[in-house]
């Protein structure tokens, strides 16, 4: 009874989502490390399926055939020296397995060495503050206004109609391909979270704090993500927006800000 | 003098009953009326929290904003997460302690009684304070149930109580420990060695360390947000010179500690209940013993790996992610010794037998995604993400609560006389087990397509497993009221005999169905009384 409607609900869901993302894992990402993030990933995520594998398949066929219902007689047995020291000695071979390329991503991940161009984001309640350090270009960036309408409680708008729903801002950061961006990260208030899944970064902006991360891309694309600490009532609404384009569209645009208008912003805002 | 003292251990307390009324409970240095009123004010605790996760997975089931504004979502969150783990899950096991570690070594009752009822009064009284401030200009606090500054110092009038509070739910914690300490170390059946001791009773002494080490180091945290707050003082405050991320670290000093401190009594309830229904001694008792002490030692030096974003030294982010991958070691030598114990067992599945059975299942699937948490650079991509809301809930919910129900339903007919309906309770663990994965399962994916956790709100690419997720946790939510009922009917069942379970072990089974109120008025023999049982 239960099963059945349950599996009518999940029917039900499924007709209903024709909108439907299903999106399962992490992004592979436009960075080489977070590829390698990625890879990481994906490598600890098998190693927990093949024991998972071992230790529920021998609950299983343990659960299946020791039953008292098939006349199951137990065994006296209770402990097994030689048994403890195997699959206490195997999990640590595994970790080591595991710990090694971890701490080869994590050392890298860390190497914010001789960057090209340098950024200092500031968090604010709620939107972020962005500053070129070498060519004099400042701004702040804010959910956009299509989201910003359609955000409270009965605006009248349908959230489904709105394009990137939460996702979009009005002035994005706009950095070049194939160069190393370092961004220093602080906060003006509380502690906000700088987030951008395809660029596997996340690093914290926190006051009296400069923190320092990097990323290069390797690929053009607007990339999209989300403060990640909890910074008050508009924590879900400071997302994160980057635009990488070609180095020379990049230096196109620094131009045109410089010269008063931003080709690149007037395109989002529309 | 001494003679005196030996006198009054003599004298049979059989003449004299409970206090009638409501004395009986506020008065009570009783250790089983204390367990009791322990175990109904966790399951009250457990309804509210859950109608707070209710409120929070309605509002989630769809994009847009439908039946509350952020600012009160973030209550909802918060006050979810302190009265489910302060509230909830600890009082739980409290209550179990109470309850059943007098009776499991042979002892007559807590060894401290009136602070016993003092550490259990306390309780009703903090979340008074705790509730209260939903009522509160500013409204309830908001800043998360870690309490990170500076957002928490953003809370309205309700931030005093909420510090009062915290401080009320440590002493009592304290005190409940200092109890359990004292009654295991000094009041066993004397031919009980430490070693002897049944898993539950272990792993609640374990606990009981744990929580002596770490309550005062979160009071003391939140006493520095109090001072920063109305005394001038700039612990956490970046612009009089202090650092946020102090409190950060103090924090997990206590909260990676008090992680295990919700799991591992679990892991003794656990451990008392597999050999029970596979008619088979538990294997390994010692190793478990080590294993549990490894895992109170290893929560000590692990706390940095909740702090992974916030920025560090590499050398530092490298040690503390070994600490962690290090903890996978203990804690699977526990699921391999329960699997060995179901081995080559004569097993039934009864309701406590289900529900630990699925603990096993699930705990596990949960410490899979604890591994990958561990792993730094992946962690960067997980940190408050949904993620890590679905690993928490992992080890919490098929966790720690099936635990709970697993020891509840395991040691009902102890403590009422009567056996529970089977049929009523094998429907509260197919349907808590069905909803539990269907709520928290998709939030996996959730998280690892880029959904942050504590949002209000979301892009409309996550719709789908929101939705699931909702449908889920209100089924999950529905299903905990067969549990009331199950309650409710639990006299109307056969007599218990006094071992209950055909497999049952211990000095908990010596005693009559339902447990008299004064047991153990002269010490037990420990070993006769289980050999009894062979």
């Amino acid at each position: 009874m239960i099963r059945k409607s349950f599996l009518s609900l999940f029917g039900l869901v499924l007709a209903s989502t024709a909108k439907a993302d299903w999106a399962l894992n992490m992004p592979r990402g436009v960075t080489d490390l977070s590829v390698e993030t990625f890879e990481l990933h994906m490598m600890v995520f098998w190693w927990c399926v093949a024991i998972g594998v071992v230790v529920f398949g021998v609950m299983i066929i343990s659960l299946v055939k020791h039953r008292k219902s098939k006349g199951a007689e137990p065994a006296s047995f209770s402990h097994s020296t030689v048994a403890e020291v195997i699959w206490t000695a195997i999990p640590v071979v595994i970790l080591l397995i595991m710990a090694v390329p971890a701490a080869e991503t994590m050392i890298r991940l860390e190497d914010s060495r001789d960057p090209e161009i340098s950024i200092v984001i500031t968090g604010y309640q709620w939107k972020w503050h962005y500053k070129y350090q070498d060519e004099g270009i400042e701004f702040f960036s804010s959910l956009a206004r299509p989201s910003l309408a359609a955000r409270p409680k009965q605006s009248g708008v349908d959230v489904n109609s709105v394009e990137n729903y939460l996702l979009e801002v009005d002035h994005p950061l706009v950095v070049p391909r194939g160069t190393k961006v370092r961004l220093l990260l602080t906060s003006n208030d509380v502690i906000h979270s700088w987030w951008v899944p395809d660029f596997a970064i996340k690093k914290d902006a926190i006051p009296g704090i400069v923190n320092e991360t990097w990323f290069n891309a390797n690929e053009t694309g607007t990339f999209r993500g989300q403060c990640a600490e909890l910074c008050g009532k508009d924590h879900g609404y400071m997302p994160v927006v980057v635009e990488v384009v070609e180095p020379e569209a990049y230096q196109a645009w620094v131009n045109s800000h410089n010269d008063g208008e931003d080709k690149l912003v007037s395109a989002h805002q529309n | 003098m001494t003679t005196a003292v030996v006198d009054a251990h003599a004298t049979d307390h059989d003449d004299h009953g409970p206090e009638k009324g409501i004395k009986r409970w506020l008065f009570s240095t009783n250790h089983k009326d204390i367990g009791t009123m322990y175990l109904i004010f966790s399951l009250v605790m457990f309804f509210i929290g859950g109608a707070m996760a209710m409120v929070i997975r309605s509002e989630l089931a769809v994009p847009g904003l439908q039946f509350v504004h952020p600012e009160f979502f973030n209550s909802m969150t918060t006050m979810h997460a302190l009265i489910m783990v302060f509230g909830a899950v600890m009082p739980a096991f409290v209550g179990l302690a109470n309850w059943m570690i007098p009776l499991m070594i042979g002892a007559p009752d807590m060894a401290l009684p009136r602070m016993n009822n003092w550490s259990f009064w306390i309780l009703p009284v903090a979340f008074g304070i705790l509730l209260s401030t939903l009522l509160m200009p500013g409204g309830a606090p908001a800043g998360g149930w870690t309490m990170y500054p500076p957002l928490i110092l953003q809370t309205g009038d309700a931030f005093p109580f909420l510090i009062f509070s915290v401080h009320l739910m440590g002493i009592s914690s304290i005190m409940g420990s200092i109890n359990v300490i004292v009654t295991i170390i000094n009041m066993r059946a004397p031919d009980m060695t430490l070693l002897k001791m049944p898993m539950f009773v272990w792993t609640w002494l374990i606990t009981a360390y744990l929580l002596i080490a770490v309550m005062p180091v979160l009071a003391g945290a939140v006493t520095m947000l109090l001072t920063d707050q109305f005394f001038g003082t700039s612990f956490f405050l970046a612009a009089g010179g202090g650092d946020p991320v102090m409190f950060q670290h103090i924090f997990w000093f206590f909260g990676h500690p008090e992680v295990y401190i919700m799991i591992l009594p679990a892991f003794g309830v656990v451990s008392e209940i597999i050999p029970t229904f596979s008619r088979k001694k538990l294997f390994g008792h010692d190793s478990m013993v080590y294993a549990a002490s490894c895992i109170a030692f290893l929560s000590f030096i692990v706390w940095a790996h909740h702090m992974f974003t916030v920025g560090m030294p590499l050398t530092g982010q490298l040690f503390f992610m070994f600490a962690t991958m290090l903890i996978a070691v203990p804690t699977g030598v526990k699921i391999f010794n329960w699997v060995a114990t179901m081995w080559r067992g004569s097993m039934t599945f009864e309701t406590p037998m289900l529900f630990s059975l699925a603990f096993v299942f699930l705990f596990t699937i949960g410490g899979f995604s604890g591994l990958m948490l561990a792993i730094q650079p992946a962690d960067v991509q997980y940190h408050d993400s949904y993620f890590v809301v679905a690993h928490f809930h992992y080890v919490l919910v098929p966790g720690s609560v099936f635990a709970i129900m697993a020891g509840a339903y395991y040691w009902l007919p102890k403590w009422t006389g009567h056996m529970y309906n089977e049929g009523l309770g094998k429907l509260h663990f197919w349907a808590s087990t069905i909803f539990v994965n269907l709520t928290f399962f998709p939030m996996h994916f959730l998280g690892l397509a880029g959904m942050p956790r504590r949002i209000p709100d979301y892009s409309t690419q996550f719709t789908d497993f929101n939705t699931i997720a909702s449908i889920g946790a209100i089924g999950f939510g529905l299903s905990q009221l067969l549990f009331v009922l199950v309650l409710l009917t639990a006299k109307k069942g056969a007599k218990a005999t006094d071992r209950v379970w055909e497999g049952s072990h211990g000095l908990e089974w010596t005693v009559p169905s339902p447990a008299p109120w004064h047991t153990f008025t002269t010490p037990p023999k420990a070993r006769i009384a289980n050999e009894a049982f062979e």
